[in-house]
């Protein structure tokens, strides 16, 4: 069963995972941790709700109290609404140069360039190539990877037009973003027009500048984060569900501990591979290892674990505890939600801090730079360095605590296995949908924040929703978190309702699937089109019993992944307090203006019972919308083996079972 | 699927995957690998392996190719804790099984041991089907084996109109003999085919009916496949077919033809007993066709929906189904499994004290089994229905007019007449005939009861079986009351019977019909083209070929034989909005081919915009399509100048260098073909006949059924024709089978052809 820690009213809340509280512990006055931190440290009340502005040195500006203005005028909308753009233009920002980063990537290895790598997934290659209008025929494979990697880069700097993927969207949906505006010329494009639009004496209207950030944000779904994870499984291979395991208790005793922490895959894809040269493994060996592990924290972890089963040791917050097991001989990193205290923490222990990437340098950390020609020997080179450090490894604290887990949910797979090779398709989803096995879908996704209990919000609001028969497709953060408490293991079904628990059990299912990183945020969004074109749930996203959640957001990408969500028709409900609270014209504009526009919205709902029946309520709305039976979780549960099983449990021993009657 | 069924059946498929293999190596190194593979009388090799992966198996090498597919199937079964998915892999693994299967089956038609020999086993087949089998031959002893393609084309029509709702693949042996009649029976009641195949500890549902005395045959709508779940695969075969033959797809488009059968071939399984791995995964194969699989047993339900359309997995435990008697179970079992499949089913109530339905049609009453009978060699009867003022027709009355036959000895013969008085405001002189040529399917539904002919040549048995349960001749009144008020309710108000066995009103009337039927004939032979305002479509088959259409004329009838004009104009007085619809024929612009303008505007239109031009009198020049359920197929033979007309019903070679069913898979399908047509027999009799083409003339070669099954009207048309012995010039499948056997035929026999205009 999974494990939870129960809340404990004498302390501060800070995490739900039994590992974490057993190292934190250990940190006691030993190592100082963003848990600590964040107790000694308030939130600033101003930021928090986006009252403050600093665009101009005539301010910093904050508009609270009875200040409704800026010295230059600008409103409490205004500013609200700047502050969120630009958070959303970082978060974009960050996604999308991770798919620039994957398509340069692909280039180098179309041409040749870039030793160790190859093309795993011609068949995606192909289906990219379709996407983009890129002839196949009588083509080898480095040609249209050549060319499917320069149009994916030619995406980045276009200036008119639209991104070539807005058309995997559905019709309408497309329809709307023209008619509304929002659909995105080039990836870079909008995020320099956004920060241009936030300059001090700019856009000075809050919904002409959230429409830009809208449009920022598709740029980001629809394009970098798509042509980050379509790239990453044409490189690496597109995903299918494989087991593994999560937490502290993977790192092993006795062998070479390595964690890639980050969120790129082409650094972590080489060290998966290095691990198992025979010449690293000898001289593991040679130094009193047996062997070497490796182990992921964040979304670099989530790409080794969903393409090879690599084991997370944990999610965001785990990552200064990882290094306090001392069990840790390496952590890698290369970009995005490092903490800068890891090489404080690494001091404390043996650990080797490696940073990879010229983007995200770290003082005091070893530097060991990574380029795709030269992959494989540096993977190598920082692989040897972690086996070096092996002998120097002191005392250990490894929780034995560990979770099975089924991950590899590509939205490939999701097709395949919902009818095989031959019958793949949405049908049996949305059918199940439709007669109500299934309320609903959920996308849970996003971070930890150490403002709330670690994974706690997470796991309620999962467990509730498939409790309610919704079914839910985790990516990030959110799916480490839910992996932990064994929310992942298809044994889990058993705490469904009925309904999701039979269609769960027909398909082999965990309730809650891992769908990959959180560029991989796109992979829900193909689901749900896919849901929306398979016919019976209306005709767009807007339309689909569905809502994006994201309980425990922490970095401005998630800002940017709930933009984009909103803007492709899904509801998405944040679980902190509103960023941009200070304004309730813009809170409304981002509620039922945009319902209103584009079928979607964002709303921050901190109280997490509320949150769990705003989003029942939201999935109930869209099925009466679509005129769907009333969800009645009685009428179902005669599906699956139970029945069976309970007649073989009752025969008496050494009788013959009377396979005509339940009754014997 | 569930954890439980993902074991088996992965299991299930592993095994028979190996197994397959090992007896296609073994086959190979005794008969090497290019010893022939062949299924009996199809143009689609092995089809289910055709279906998915375009393979087209001739030989034991090819199907090494087919188990190399197979095996990239495959997958393990799911663990007992942190189990993979399973669903998409189970029914990967089951088309594998379906793939290994059929390639045994061909590895033991290769080393001849099918279809199986099942001793005492005699089948029902009409006379022609699978003549190079065992099957259906009269010392018996084989099972049948697979359906073959002419028998697939003959259930075509009744497929694609609704009288056969689809088919049930019947696994195993069911909970008694008792049940297992009563399974069948149900199923015959609802006309659905019955595919018998597997064993539970070596005894098959096969061995059950047999016992029972059950007919089984095409004839019966019961086909018995083989007693080995193996042998289940031919029922698949059957389904990849349909979707070949009237769909139009080709080998390979696996994942159409597996959507076609979902919703379009309403089948199912029913697994009766045990249910084994190879059961399991051999179901799991089923699923993909979209069909669910009920079982009698306990076994995992899968209930939520998606690759089936219903249910994919019911479990049914037959002692646990309420019930006094095994019989009652077995009904509750079928009506359950035709709700699952959602099988849609018009029942009429027939109270009668026999069994009734269509599945009943072909039954034949030997001399042995027979009480009595009417008509025939030794007495005459006759059937003759007609209009009558509607305050002049008692509705229901169902009445006998002389001696029943309680005084004539067993398999005795007496004199009949049937009188069908009928009245509705819709009704028109011209639907007379149309209802009483009803009169045969109707009478034929009855269990035990054999109607063969038509007008005063009818001729009618009675089996002891009926007889001893009740069956009288007032009961032929209670069935055509019944069926004409449900059939044809929209046109008919009232009905009315009448039998006749009293000697003097029996000539009094016979001279009546007679003179009926004399005044018909001169209106049908009234009928052309020209008088008539306008055509009537049959788009019936587009259930099953989409683009195809059929434009009826009264000197054209549809290919499938089944309906003539007249029977459309009547079928849209019954259903306005039906597949039958009147074509305004428009301006005539060609008189010659056949073409009108309206023709042209209505086929475009209906079959998508895909066939743009039509001529009804030519099969060189915008020939009509064919769907696939055609009686005969016309084809031209270049070196002859002339062309040949093939029945469904003729196995063998003909000049063209293809037999029929090779022929059908080339013309079938909604394509237009110059060249090629699929036509009714009766056509064959019309003065439209390939007017354009040369007419009845032209014909070269015809198949020796034809030839004697037409007799009469073949000889009237010579005479038309002005060659009374045309027929004996025209060469058949026992003079030429190829065109160097057929040219010096018709030179030493002055053919006409030889003479005429060249045809291209």
């Amino acid at each position: 069963m999974p494990q939870e820690k129960a809340a404990d009213k004498e302390t501060a809340p800070r995490s739900t995972d039994i590992a974490v509280c057993e190292v934190l512990e250990f940190c006691e006055g030993v190592v100082e941790t963003a848990f600590d931190r964040a107790t000694a440290i308030r939130p600033c009340p101003i930021g928090a709700e986006g009252a403050c502005c600093k665009h101009c040195a005539m301010g910093p500006c904050r508009l609270v109290g009875k200040v409704e203005r800026g010295v230059c005028g600008a409103t409490r909308a205004t500013v609200a609404a700047r502050n969120f753009a630009r958070q959303v233009a970082a978060g974009a920002s960050a996604h999308s140069d991770h798919g620039r980063g994957m398509a340069f990537a692909l280039l180098a290895v179309a041409k040749g360039e870039a030793h160790g790598f190859r093309i795993r997934d011609e068949a995606k290659l192909h289906a990219v190539a379709g996407y983009m209008g890129i002839k196949t025929e009588g083509r080898s494979v480095n040609e249209i990877a050549r060319e499917v990697a320069e149009t994916a880069l030619a995406e980045f700097g276009k200036q008119a037009g639209e991104l070539i993927y807005l058309s995997r969207a559905t019709k309408p949906r497309q329809e709307i973003w023209r008619k509304e505006r929002i659909a995105p010329r080039g990836v870079d494009r909008e995020v320099v027009e956004l920060m241009h639009r936030t300059h001090m004496g700019t856009d000075q209207d809050a919904e002409n500048i959230l429409d830009q950030c809208l449009r920022v944000a598709l740029g980001d779904g629809w394009g970098g984060s798509m042509m980050a994870t379509d790239i990453s499984d044409i490189l690496f291979g597109t995903p299918t569900p494989l087991q593994s395991q999560v937490n502290l208790g993977v790192l092993k005793e006795d062998e070479v501990n390595v964690v890639v922490h980050g969120h790129e895959p082409t650094l972590s894809e080489m060290i998966v591979a290095a691990s198992t040269d025979p010449e690293l493994v000898e001289y593991a060996k040679s130094k009193g290892a047996q062997g070497i592990n490796l182990a992921g924290i964040c979304c670099t972890a989530n790409e080794v674990l969903m393409r090879h089963g690599i084991p997370p040791a944990g999610n965001f917050l785990s990552q200064e505890l990882a290094i306090a097991t001392g069990a840790v001989e390496a952590m890698i990193v290369d970009v995005q939600c490092i903490m800068q205290s890891l090489v404080e923490v690494a001091s404390r222990f043996h650990t080797k801090l490696i940073t990879t990437s010229p983007k995200a340098k770290i003082e005091g950390a070893t530097h060991i730079e990574y380029d795709e020609v030269h992959a494989y020997n540096s993977a190598k080179e920082i692989l040897k360095a972690a086996i070096d450090n092996f002998p120097n490894r002191g005392n250990t604290l490894i929780p034995k605590v560990g979770e099975g887990l089924i991950a590899g949910f590509s939205h490939e797979y999701v097709r395949y296995m919902q009818g095989g090779l031959y019958r793949g398709s949405f049908r049996p989803l949305n059918d199940a949908i439709i007669q109500g096995r299934i309320r609903g879908l959920a996308g849970v996704v996003g971070c930890n924040n150490a403002r709330v209990d670690q994974d706690a919000p997470t796991v309620k609001i999962v467990r509730e929703l498939i409790k309610n028969d919704v079914l839910v497709a985790v990516t990030g953060c959110a799916a480490t978190g839910a992996a932990k408490y064994g929310y992942l293991r298809p044994e889990f079904m058993a705490q469904a309702g009925a309904g999701l628990r039979e269609v769960c059990e027909a398909i082999g299912i965990p309730p809650v699937i891992h769908v990959g990183s959180c560029v991989d945020n796109s992979r829900i969004l193909t689901i749900l089109t896919q849901c929306a074109t398979e016919g019976g749930l209306g005709e767009d996203i807007s339309d689909i019993p569905a809502v994006g959640i994201c309980p425990e957001y922490m970095s401005e990408k998630a800002l940017s992944i709930g933009s984009y969500f909103a803007a492709s028709g899904a509801y998405t409900l944040f679980g902190l307090p509103s960023p941009v609270a200070n304004s309730p014209e813009v809170v409304d504009m981002m509620v039922s203006g945009w319902l209103k526009r584009f079928g979607g919205a964002i709303e921050f709902e901190p109280d997490v019972d509320a949150l769990i029946q705003k989003a029942l309520s939201l999935i109930d709305e869209k099925r009466r919308a679509l005129g769907l039976v009333e969800y009645d979780p009685d009428r179902f549960g005669q599906s699956g083996d139970r029945v069976l099983e309970e007649v073989l449990a009752r025969l008496p021993e050494g009788e013959l079972l009377n396979v005509y009657s339940t009754e014997r | 699927m569930s954890r439980y069924i993902a074991q088996a059946a992965l299991r299930g498929a592993n095994l028979i995957v190996r197994e397959a293999e090992e007896m296609v190596e073994a086959a190979i190194a005794e008969l090497g690998p290019d010893h022939p593979v062949a299924f009996i009388n199809t143009a689609y090799y092995l089809p289910v392996i055709l279906g998915f992966t375009g393979l087209e198996v001739t030989n034991l090498g090819d199907l090494r190719k087919a188990m190399a597919h197979a095996k990239r199937l495959l997958n393990s079964p799911p663990s007992q804790q942190l189990w993979l998915p399973y669903l998409g892999e189970t029914l990967d693994a089951g088309a594998a099984t379906l793939l290994a299967t059929e390639t045994i089956e061909g590895v033991r038609f290769a080393r001849g041991e099918q279809p199986e020999p099942i001793p005492g086993l005699k089948l029902t087949g009409t006379s022609f089907t699978s003549p190079d089998s065992n099957g259906g031959q009269a010392e018996g002893g084989f099972a049948n084996g697979p359906i073959d393609d002419i028998q697939l084309r003959a259930w075509g029509i009744q497929l694609v109109d609704g009288r056969m709702p689809g088919f049930a693949a019947i696994v195993g042996a069911a909970r008694s003999n008792e049940a297992a009649v009563a399974i069948v029976r149900e199923l015959q009641k609802r006309n659905i085919l019955v595919f018998l195949s597997g064993n539970v500890n070596g005894r098959s549902i096969i061995h059950q009916l047999q016992e029972e005395g059950v007919e089984m045959g095409y004839d019966t709508y019961i086909v018995p496949f083989g007693t080995d779940t193996i042998s289940a695969i031919y029922a698949l075969g059957f389904a990849t077919r349909s979707a070949l033959t009237f769909g139009g797809m080709s080998g390979g488009q696996i994942r159409e033809i597996l959507l076609y059968n979902k919703y379009r071939v309403f089948a199912f399984v029913l697994a009766l007993g045990e249910v084994d791995d190879l059961k399991y995964a051999m179901a799991a194969g089923a699923i993909n066709y979209g069909f669910p699989v009920i079982a009698d047993t306990v076994i995992p339900q899968i209930l939520p929906t998606g690759v089936t359309s219903y249910e994919h997995v019911i479990s049914m435990p037959f002692d646990d189904i309420p019930g006094e008697t095994d019989a009652e179970k077995a009904r509750r079992l079928v009506q359950r499994c035709t709700e699952v499949r959602g099988v849609k089913i018009k029942i009429t109530e027939v109270p009668i004290p026999v069994p009734y339905g269509s599945a009943f049609e072909g039954e034949r009453v030997r001399k042995a089994d027979m009480r009595v009978e009417f008509g025939g060699s030794k007495a005459h009867a006759f059937e003759y229905l007609f209009m009558a003022p509607l305050d002049e027709v008692e509705d229901g009355k169902i009445e006998l007019i002389g001696p029943d036959f309680s005084e004539v000895p067993e398999g005795g013969a007496m004199n009949l007449g049937i009188l069908i008085k009928v009245a509705g405001r819709k009704m028109q002189e011209d639907f007379e005939p149309v209802l009483e040529r009803q009169t045969h399917y109707f009478v034929n539904g009855a269990s035990g009861i054999q109607h063969v002919g038509q007008r005063d040549i009818t001729w009618i048995r009675f089996s002891k079986a009926a007889v001893d349960k009740g069956f009288r001749i007032n009961h032929i009144g209670d069935i055509l009351y019944a069926r004409l008020h449900a059939d044809f309710g929209a046109i008919v108000d009232k009905v009315q019977v009448t039998l006749i066995t009293d000697q003097q009103l029996f000539e009094e009337w016979l001279t009546k019909a007679r003179q009926a039927y004399q005044a018909r004939n001169v209106r049908l032979a009234d009928m052309v083209d020209e008088a008539a305002e306008e055509f009537y479509s049959c788009t019936l088959c587009q259930s099953f070929a989409p683009n195809h259409v059929c434009a009826i004329s009264p000197e054209r009838l549809g290919l499938c034989g089944a309906y003539n004009w007249l029977d459309c104009k009547a079928s849209y007085q019954i259903n306005p909005t039906g597949p039958n619809q009147p074509i305004p024929k428009g301006i005539c612009l060609d008189p010659v081919l056949g073409v009108w303008q309206g023709v042209n505007e209505f086929v475009y239109q209906n079959s998508h915009q895909v066939v743009e031009r039509v001529s009804l009198y030519s099969m060189m020049q915008d020939p009509m399509t064919s769907c696939g359920c055609f009686e005969c197929i016309a084809v031209v033979i270049p070196e002859a100048n002339g062309i040949m007309v093939v029945s469904r019903e003729d196995p063998s070679m003909t000049p063209a260098g293809m037999t029929f069913s090779t022929l059908a898979g080339v013309a079938g399908g909604g394509q237009q073909t110059p060249g090629m047509m699929g036509i009714g027999k009766y056509y064959l009799l019309s003065k439209k006949f390939l007017y354009a083409d040369g007419g009845f003339k032209r014909i070269v070669w015809m198949s020796s059924f034809l030839k004697e099954s037409m007799a009469e009207e073949l000889k009237a048309v010579c005479e038309r024709e002005g060659i009374p012995d045309l027929l004996d010039r025209i060469a058949d499948e026992r003079t030429a089978t190829t065109v160097e056997e057929l040219l010096p035929f018709l030179e030493e026999h002055e053919h006409p052809a030889l003479t005429m205009d060249p045809i291209f």
